[in-house]
């Protein structure tokens, strides 16, 4: 057993006596997981609020035809801006937060494997994003051309060769997503050795909380899967700055495989981003339906399964591209292919419903919503997978309502969720229910309003990353409802923005375990001390909750 | 606002009205539009296509993949179908295991409070749940491939019109090589004089950038690649009409206004318009003035007309511009006033496109505008 | 370490309960073992697009051309069998170092250096001949932007290398160095093994692939 020297600070135990500056300073000098986690989230959604305006804007400008918000120029920035910020400003910084937090707490650890490390992580995350920004003012460069960069999130090549871009924008996006990405790499790697070194005494593999797994494969996925990115916005800089060839088509170059490489990074990256989703979904559906997961070891297999093909799906977003009809057909299989390891998925969370005592409360409300609508954005990305039928909606306002449905409706609607459950346990506050449930009934009106109507206009013909249109395309009605649903989700996000402030100083106090829960996070203090654990805990099963409420009758039996 | 635009906004509105909760749509939708219904009277008067023009022939109100006019459209109109139905079909079953689920097993007032049975698992529901889906999966893989051997077809079928089409910032090109003439922006493909399809082969190449070429009645979309030029796509209408697409490839500032105008004809016409078409420019006396003006200012640098010493490649053929509908691949109509505006700045029309304000004077812009008239 | 086991749950079910046996794995090692994989998949994407150009060329020099792949020496074949080799001498540093004989430790050790620098230099070399004899640059085509970034690339990661290894190397002078750090040197040796066999796969594609 080990003794610890004296407590030090934790999340909300402010010393009266410190001067703010000493406060901040722990804040910036940690390597806390912790105090890490918090400061990713905390920063993941407020570039969730910009990039939500920014799309509000894009809504705005769309929601008519002939309309004029916004010029072509500032648009082509905004849905640049707005695809970038929440893939890599917004989800991969909440994802790493949150696994940051609460992955030594469920593996019953004191911190992660490499703490300086993962503060690096951040800082460069943190920069990364503030160096993307800059881009509003710093720009301009010697030409006085542009401002933020204009390229789309995938900045497909030549467009993005100097004699497209002029100016720095364009640099912007490279280095900023780059170092970013750096920071990611470093938090990933830091993220597998945690969990292959530092789990607590009795928590072999196969007891270790789902989430943990699902986290465990998606860093292995951020491991392989970034350093590709990183290399190709490397060659890009060297078109850009030393005068290299590698994308410049008309020295050579190929504009394919700039697509080849982008993708066999962004597939997996949208794996990335919705891995960590089914890890929050699958503590919280247990936990609310009262029932133990569904087939552990096949959701195990599955998550393995999803990380492996993810790897080999990439082509699929360049299903038009003039390829062979054999690459297209293999690529189709394999897209097609990754519908049933997450089919499994879907199907054992029904399963732990089933036959359960559902409660509603509001982690549960999201966890429903992201169920229901990561289905409908999971069947219509099989109806991308179909070749022909991806030739006429690509590139279209299908694909648009598609990756909506699984990374709005999906992620961030299972981060929702994760905040309403987790949050008690960080701050020691719970979040007002009634407050929860109008977000959640805004957020999911809203949402469906703005993303359902996307495949209508989508498949009548609406190109993406078009600042107007005509009126005779018979897209105005569909626009104009996807613009209305923005409303809603505005009037729900600020529901949530004044539930988190309130309850952060106002909030009713949580006690260690609100939701009579089952991981090992529940064990300790609500919010956790620095250590985490007084003692670090055994475990026996994977509810080492589970086993201490009902010792009659403890889960270690059955596994 | 054009009338024709209030008469439409008014019928919606009092669809709208029927019931309370469409009274909130309404006003949420006047809310969003008052701050800036001035510009968007501007934006309209200069630039759009009036929407009384002819679209599509009479059968499709909308450019649709619905609506179908070409063999490979109608193809993957059919595989679409199917997957509609299996997905569809899939969909509703999961759904309704999710609500019923939820509805049965959820927690009431007065239940049991101890802890349900705990279920662990089950290795044969699991194993139903892992082979179904597989053979879905293989089902509709086998379907579509065969859909996609069949329209991503190499060779040009005997007989066949080609094409070669080319994708400029932000404009088309066509080249139709057995004819020898090059024109832009309307492509003017034949149909049999008895309504028997004649297949058209494109080739398709870009000058700088990516685009994509996306007629959506006549075919799916197969992107134009810069240094790639063995992209191809073929089209066999057995309808004429006017159909409408737009370049569905993010291409940089005037994407969304690099529209595509596909004319298929009966052949006998199109036969005609081949024939106007490989003439040089006409040369008509009284625009003289205007020919010398443009012909002294750096309109020749970017455009040809065929006959003269314009020769730029660099922007489209004006060479018989006049049997165009359109301006600047579909930003606005072909008619003198647009005609005029988009001489005196074409920036007003089409933002962002790579045609400069001349800076003419309003009677050099008359006198230029009458010569481009006589370009028929 | 902190991770003394506890009877955390004293009930009498888990008394019973059997707890899974622990194996340990060596944090930092580990940590090396992942980032050479990140590496691995960097360096896979360059070589890969290395590859795709070849023979794409549309004006020289071609690699056929300005690539000298003779057993000359300070040409790349002998700078290779030095980088080679020095994998072997690092090896025999761990192993002395693990057996506790710091001098032996400091000579293996010198002799990685010097093999290391002393193809670096030899790098320089080549690129100093492509450039001024040849006119080989990264702007030249596609050849030149792909050879200076594979090669460089991999130069850089020498570079790091030697600084790591320099500051060993120093610590030991110092006197610093213990038995106790092998874990840490041998850790830095994989990282040096695997700045070798990247060279493996450069040396492949680009001197023997590159130049069919
Ligand atoms: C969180 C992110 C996320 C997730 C999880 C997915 C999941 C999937 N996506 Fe999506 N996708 C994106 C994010 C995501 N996608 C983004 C951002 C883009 C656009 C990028 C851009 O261009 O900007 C995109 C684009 C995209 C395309 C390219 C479209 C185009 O540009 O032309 C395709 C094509 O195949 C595709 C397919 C799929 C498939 C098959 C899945 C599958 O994983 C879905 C699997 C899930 C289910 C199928 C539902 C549950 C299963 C069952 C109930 C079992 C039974 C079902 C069957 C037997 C079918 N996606
Ligand atoms: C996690 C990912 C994510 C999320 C959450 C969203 C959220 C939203 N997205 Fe986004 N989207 C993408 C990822 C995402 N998007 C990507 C990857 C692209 C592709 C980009 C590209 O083509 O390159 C895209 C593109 C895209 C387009 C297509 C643009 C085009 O092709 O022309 C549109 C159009 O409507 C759109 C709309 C929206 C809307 C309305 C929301 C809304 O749901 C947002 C809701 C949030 C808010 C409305 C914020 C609330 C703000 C407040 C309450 C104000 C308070 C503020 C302060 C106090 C500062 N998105
Ligand atoms: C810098 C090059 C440049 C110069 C100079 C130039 N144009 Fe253009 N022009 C273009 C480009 C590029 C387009 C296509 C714009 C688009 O659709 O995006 C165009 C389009 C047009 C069109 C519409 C063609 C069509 O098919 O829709 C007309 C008419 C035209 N120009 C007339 C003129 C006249 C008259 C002048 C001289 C007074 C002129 N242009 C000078 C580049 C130029
Ligand atoms: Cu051309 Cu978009
Ligand atoms: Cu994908």
């Amino acid at each position: 057993m080990t003794i610890l020297e004296k407590p030090k600070q934790t999340l909300h135990t402010k010393d009266p006596n410190a001067s703010f500056l000493s406060y901040m300073h722990q804040w910036i000098a940690t390597s806390d997981h912790k105090k890490l986690g918090v400061m990713y989230v905390t920063t993941g959604l407020l570039f969730f609020l910009i990039g939500g305006l920014e799309a509000a804007m894009m809504r705005w400008q769309l929601a008519w035809s002939g309309m004029d918000v916004v010029g072509p120029e500032e648009f082509n920035r905004l849905f640049t801006m707005h695809g970038t910020t929440m893939v890599f400003l917004v989800g991969m910084p909440i994802l790493l937060g949150v696994a940051n937090y609460l992955v030594p707490l469920m593996i019953g650890a004191r911190d992660l494997a490499f703490p300086r490390l993962n503060a690096f992580g951040f800082w460069l995350f943190f920069f990364g994003g503030l160096l993307l920004y800059f881009s509003y003012f710093g720009a301009q460069g010697l030409y006085g051309m542009g401002s933020a960069p204009d390229v789309g999130w995938f900045a497909y090549a030549p467009l993005t060769e100097r004699t497209f871009s002029r100016g720095h924008s364009t640099d912007y996006w490279i280095l900023g997503i780059g170092i970013s990405g750096f920071g990611s790499i470093a938090t990933g790697i830091n993220l597998i050795t945690t969990i292959l070194t530092m789990r607590c005494p009795g928590m072999s593999l196969m007891k270790m909380p789902l989430f943990v797994w699902l986290m465990f494969i998606d860093a292995i996925l951020i491991m392989i899967a970034m350093p590709p990115l990183t290399a190709a916005q490397i060659m890009l800089l060297f078109d850009r700055w030393l005068g290299a060839h590698f994308f410049d088509t008309q020295g050579g170059g190929s504009a394919v495989l700039w697509q080849n490489l982008f993708w066999f990074f962004g597939h997996p990256e949208v794996y990335i981003l919705i891995l960590p989703a089914f890890a929050y979904v699958s503590e919280i559906i247990p936990v609310f339906s009262r029932k133990v997961i569904f087939g552990y070891p096949l959701m195990v297999a599955a998550t393995i399964a999803i990380g492996f093909i993810s790897l080999g799906v990439w082509v699929h977003h360049m299903f038009a591209l003039g390829l062979s009809p054999m690459v297209n057909a293999i690529f189709m299989g394999s897209t097609m292919l990754i519908a049933v390891p997450t089919g499994i998925k879907m199907f054992n969370w029904i399963a732990t419903l089933y036959g359960g005592r559902i409660r509603f409360q509001t982690p549960m409300l999201f966890s429903l919503g992201f169920l229901t609508q990561f289905l409908l954005g999971g069947l219509t990305g099989i109806m991308l997978a179909v070749v022909p039928f991806d030739w006429q909606v690509s590139d279209s306002y299908f694909v648009v309502g598609h990756f909506h449905y699984v990374l709005f409706g999906g992620l961030v609607f299972s981060i929702f969720a994760a905040i309403y459950y987790w949050m008690p346990k960080v701050t020691g506050r719970m979040l007002s229910e009634t407050l929860g449930k109008w977000h959640f009934w805004l957020l999911f009106i809203g949402f469906n309003l703005t993303f359902g109507p996307m495949h209508v206009s989508g498949m009548l013909g609406m190109p993406r990353r078009i600042y107007t249109y005509h009126p005779d395309r018979g897209w105005e009605l569909w626009n104009l409802l996807s613009s209305i649903g923005v409303l809603f989700q505005i009037a729900a996000i600020l529901f949530f923005t004044y539930n988190v402030l309130n309850s952060l100083f106002k909030g009713k106090k949580a006690g260690d375990d609100p939701w009579d829960a089952w991981t090992l996070e529940w064990e300790t203090t609500s919010p956790p001390p620095e250590y985490n654990f007084p003692e670090i805990p055994t475990v026996h099963s994977r509810r080492p909750l589970w086993d201490k409420k009902h010792p009659e009758d403890p889960d270690w039996k059955y596994e | 606002m054009t009338p024709d635009h209030k008469t439409k906004l008014a019928r919606a509105a009092s669809g709208l009205m029927s019931k309370p909760i469409h009274a909130i749509l309404l006003a949420s939708i006047a809310l969003l539009l008052t701050p800036s219904l001035n510009s968007f009277v501007m934006a309209d008067e200069v630039a759009t296509v009036p929407s009384n023009a002819p679209v599509c022939d009479g059968a499709a109100p909308w450019p649709t993949m619905f609506a179908p006019r070409s063999a490979p459209a109608q193809e993957i109109l059919n595989i679409t179908w199917l997957v509609i139905g299996i997905v569809g079909a899939l969909g509703i079953i999961v759904m309704t295991m999710i609500i019923f689920s939820i509805i049965r097993y959820r927690y009431k007032e007065g239940d049991d409070e101890t802890e349900p049975a705990q279920i662990y698992g089950s290795n044969p529901i699991e194993l139903a749940w892992t082979i179904l889906p597989t053979l879905i999966v293989f089902v509709l893989f086998m379907v579509s491939a065969r859909g996609i051997f069949e329209i991503e077809k190499e060779t040009p079928p005997e007989g066949s019109l080609e094409v070669t089409v080319v994708g400029h910032r932000w404009w088309w090109e066509f080249e139709y090589p057995e004819y020898g003439f090059v024109t832009a922006n309307e492509l003017h493909i034949p149909i049999g004089d008895d309504g028997t399809p004649i297949p058209t082969f494109l080739s398709l190449q870009s000058a700088d950038v990516i685009h994509s070429f996306w007629v959506p009645q006549l075919a799916g979309k197969t992107d134009v690649v810069p240094n790639r030029d063995k992209n191809h796509l073929w089209l066999q209408p057995n309808m004429a009409g006017k159909y409408l697409g737009q370049c569905a490839e993010y291409c940089g500032g005037a994407h969304a206004n690099m529209l595509i105008t596909v004319i298929v004809e009966p052949e006998s016409e199109f036969k005609k318009w081949v024939a106007n078409q490989q003439k040089s420019a006409a040369v008509v006396p009284a625009a003289t003035k205007g020919r010398h003006i443009f012909e002294r200012t750096a309109c020749i640098n970017c455009h040809t007309v065929r006959g003269t010493v314009a020769n730029g490649t660099f922007a489209p053929d004006l060479t018989h511009f006049m049997s165009r509908s359109i301006l600047g691949a579909g930003a606005a109509p072909n008619n003198p006033k647009t005609l005029r505006q988009w001489v005196f700045d074409p920036q007003t029309i089409k933002p962002g496109c790579d045609m400069p304000a001349m800076k003419l004077t309003n009677e050099e812009i008359d006198l230029v505008c009458d010569y481009l008239e006589t370009l028929k | 370490m902190t991770q003394a086991t506890a009877k955390s749950m004293p009930s009498a079910s888990t008394m019973e309960a059997p707890v899974a046996p622990r194996r340990n794995l060596n944090r930092g090692k580990l940590g090396m073992a992942c980032l050479i994989c990140s590496e691995i998949t960097f360096f896979g994407t360059l070589l890969a697009t290395y590859l795709f150009y070849i023979g794409r060329d549309i004006s020289g020099p071609y690699p056929q051309d300005v690539l000298d792949i003779s057993v000359a020496p300070m040409k790349v074949v002998f700078n290779s069998i030095f980088l080679l080799t020095s994998s072997i001498w690092i090896v025999l540093a761990v192993k002395a170092l693990r057996k506790g004989r710091i001098k032996t430790f400091a000579c293996w050790w010198l002799l990685t250096i010097l093999f290391g620098v002393e193809f670096l230099v030899g790098t320089g070399m080549e690129w100093y001949g492509l450039i001024v004899d040849d006119g080989l640059t990264i702007r030249t085509n596609l050849f030149g932007s792909g050879f200076y970034t594979v090669v460089g690339f991999h130069a850089g990661h020498v570079c790091c290398g030697l600084i790591l290894l320099t500051i060993i190397f120093i610590l030991t002078l110092c006197g610093y160095m213990h038995k106790r750090h092998t874990h840490k040197v041998d850790m830095l040796s994989w990282y040096w093994h695997f700045v070798d066999g990247i060279w493996i796969a450069v040396f492949t594609i680009v001197y023997i692939l590159g130049t069919a």
